[in-house]
């Protein structure tokens, strides 16, 4: 029989769906002022792998000459993305949602098997609620990285007025590699968070618009060991 | 009384109640969607806002721009948050050289010939030689400069702090006024300070870098150290210096900068 399960609260899809515009627009908005100083690279024995960023991408993007620009859109933009950030993490811990996104002790391990899972490496993974161990540690991730945009941001936005910000970062010079580190991170985070989406079926996908999910309920059982998550893959 | 009509009303199927909850919850991303792109479009083709003061900037952002400037000046700005200060030793012996607009080498300057122009209420100007500076005392920073381009480099200056100038030359009244504006002799770069940033303990009139007079692309004779800002309003080669109740025009902010440009 088809029941609803309730799976995302309101507030959490929206502030998923508030996040990713305003994350995509501080991200484009931070390159149009990295362009003007464009000297980070990743470096290993005076190899260089990686250079941020190469002219054909800044080309396709249109990003030379806008550090004004940019700079405009980002001190706008930064007050949703806190904002947003200060109200998600007040209701989770106030609703007490936090208590199926924290890691537990054994999430650590666990991740580690989800990950074997997923790659089809291992054919079973570890019993879950809402969130298996990996998706706790990734969304809890997220949410610290967040906060280590924002306080990297004003680091090196007023490293004056916020000086012990500055001094937390290592200094001006740090804090900026800093934020743009986090910034790698968050589309390290959304290529994964894609293919796990994709991966996962339009039922998963659909529940972070509508709340909840379609399950078939069997009838009268003692103790429900279907996963729900895994039966949608 | 109870209504018969209310009971007769049919329980909603799950079917039913699924193809409702979609169609509300779908229906009103689509609608939030469509709302937030529309509302991007129209930020990101405003148009510029009317050139003045500050130009070149959406309409919209330049508003927020001086919105966010006023939080941080009254909610944040504190004279009494010091700029970090490094050891001598940790100054750069090659001071990143970055622009000339205002200081350009092909028009001819002497600076021997050069007075700063303090121009006082009524047309008076007070001229101030660079000896007649030096004689002031002298105050040294060594501290991390700060590009809007995004760099940095530890550098020592030395001058006059700003609000020392202004007590020995009897200008106190004008800090109650609140910008202070500053220009190139040949009034190609301009820059405008609010009055707290330029009264801060570190800001310098200066005439030194790495204990040698400053050199001509740095600004000699006299150049505006201002910790508290991105080097965009550390003018160089000081020409003039005027007190005003507005905004005066500042050469970044009428090319789409911040005109606080505060740290």
């Amino acid at each position: 029989m088809k029941t609803i399960k309730e799976k995302h609260s309101l507030a959490m899809r929206w502030c998923h769906w508030v996040n990713f515009p305003i994350l995509t627009i501080m991200i484009w908005s931070g390159m149009l002022i990295y362009w003007a100083n464009d000297i980070y690279s990743i470096t290993i024995f005076g190899h260089t792998f990686v250079r941020f960023f190469p002219d054909w991408f800044y080309k396709t993007l249109g990003i030379p000459q806008r550090l004004a620009e940019g700079m405009a859109f980002h001190f706008l933009f930064m007050w949703f993305f806190t904002l947003n950030g200060i109200f998600y993490i007040l209701y989770t811990i106030i609703s007490g949602e936090w208590r199926e996104l924290v890691p537990k002790k054994n999430s650590f391990k666990e991740a580690w098997l989800v990950l074997l899972h997923d790659l089809h490496i291992r054919k079973t993974a570890p019993p879950q609620n809402k969130y298996n161990a990996a998706q706790r540690i990734a969304y809890t991730s997220i949410i610290i990285m967040g906060i280590g945009s924002v306080i990297t941001g004003l680091a090196i936005y007023k490293p004056v007025q916020f000086y012990y910000l500055t001094w937390i970062c290592g200094g001006y010079h740090l804090a900026r590699i800093f934020h743009f580190a986090l910034t790698l991170g968050y589309v390290f985070f959304f290529v994964i968070h894609i293919v796990q989406v994709i991966l996962a079926g339009w039922k998963n996908f659909s529940s972070v618009i509508s709340g909840f999910e379609v399950v078939n309920e069997e009838p009268q059982p003692a103790i429900q060991t279907v996963n729900d998550d895994e039966e949608a893959q | 009384m109870k209504k018969p009509s209310k009971k007769v009303k049919k329980e909603l199927t799950i079917e039913q109640k699924i193809n409702r909850r979609n169609f509300i919850s779908f229906g009103a991303f689509t609608v939030f969607a469509a709302g937030a792109f529309e509302g991007w479009r129209w930020l990101y083709k405003s148009p510029n806002e009317t050139a003045g003061i500050t130009a070149e900037a959406h309409k919209p952002l330049r508003k927020a721009l001086n919105k966010t400037e006023l939080f941080f000046r009254r909610v944040v700005f504190n004279e009494n948050h010091l700029v970090k200060t490094y050891p001598k030793e940790m100054a750069t012996k090659r001071v990143r050289y970055n622009s000339d607009i205002g200081i350009e080498a092909k028009n001819k300057f002497d600076p021997a010939a050069w007075k700063l122009q303090v121009i006082k209420k009524g047309g008076e100007i007070l001229q101030v030689s660079i000896d007649e500076l030096r004689a002031l005392p002298k105050t040294e920073i060594v501290y991390d400069f700060k590009c809007v381009e995004g760099w940095d480099q530890i550098q020592h200056w030395a001058g006059v702090k700003f609000s020392d100038f202004i007590k020995h030359y009897q200008l106190d009244e004008y800090t109650k006024m609140e910008y202070v504006g500053m220009e190139t002799p040949d009034k190609g770069y301009y820059v405008g300070l609010d009055m707290p940033s330029a009264m801060h303990p570190q800001t310098l009139l200066a005439y030194e870098v790495n204990d040698k007079p400053i050199p001509l692309n740095h600004g000699a004779p006299l150049r505006l150290i201002i910790p508290v800002k991105y080097g965009i309003k550390n003018l160089k080669r000081i020409g003039t210096i005027s007190f005003s109740n507005t905004r005066p025009r500042d050469y970044w902010a009428e090319q789409g900068y911040d005109y606080y440009s505060g740290l």
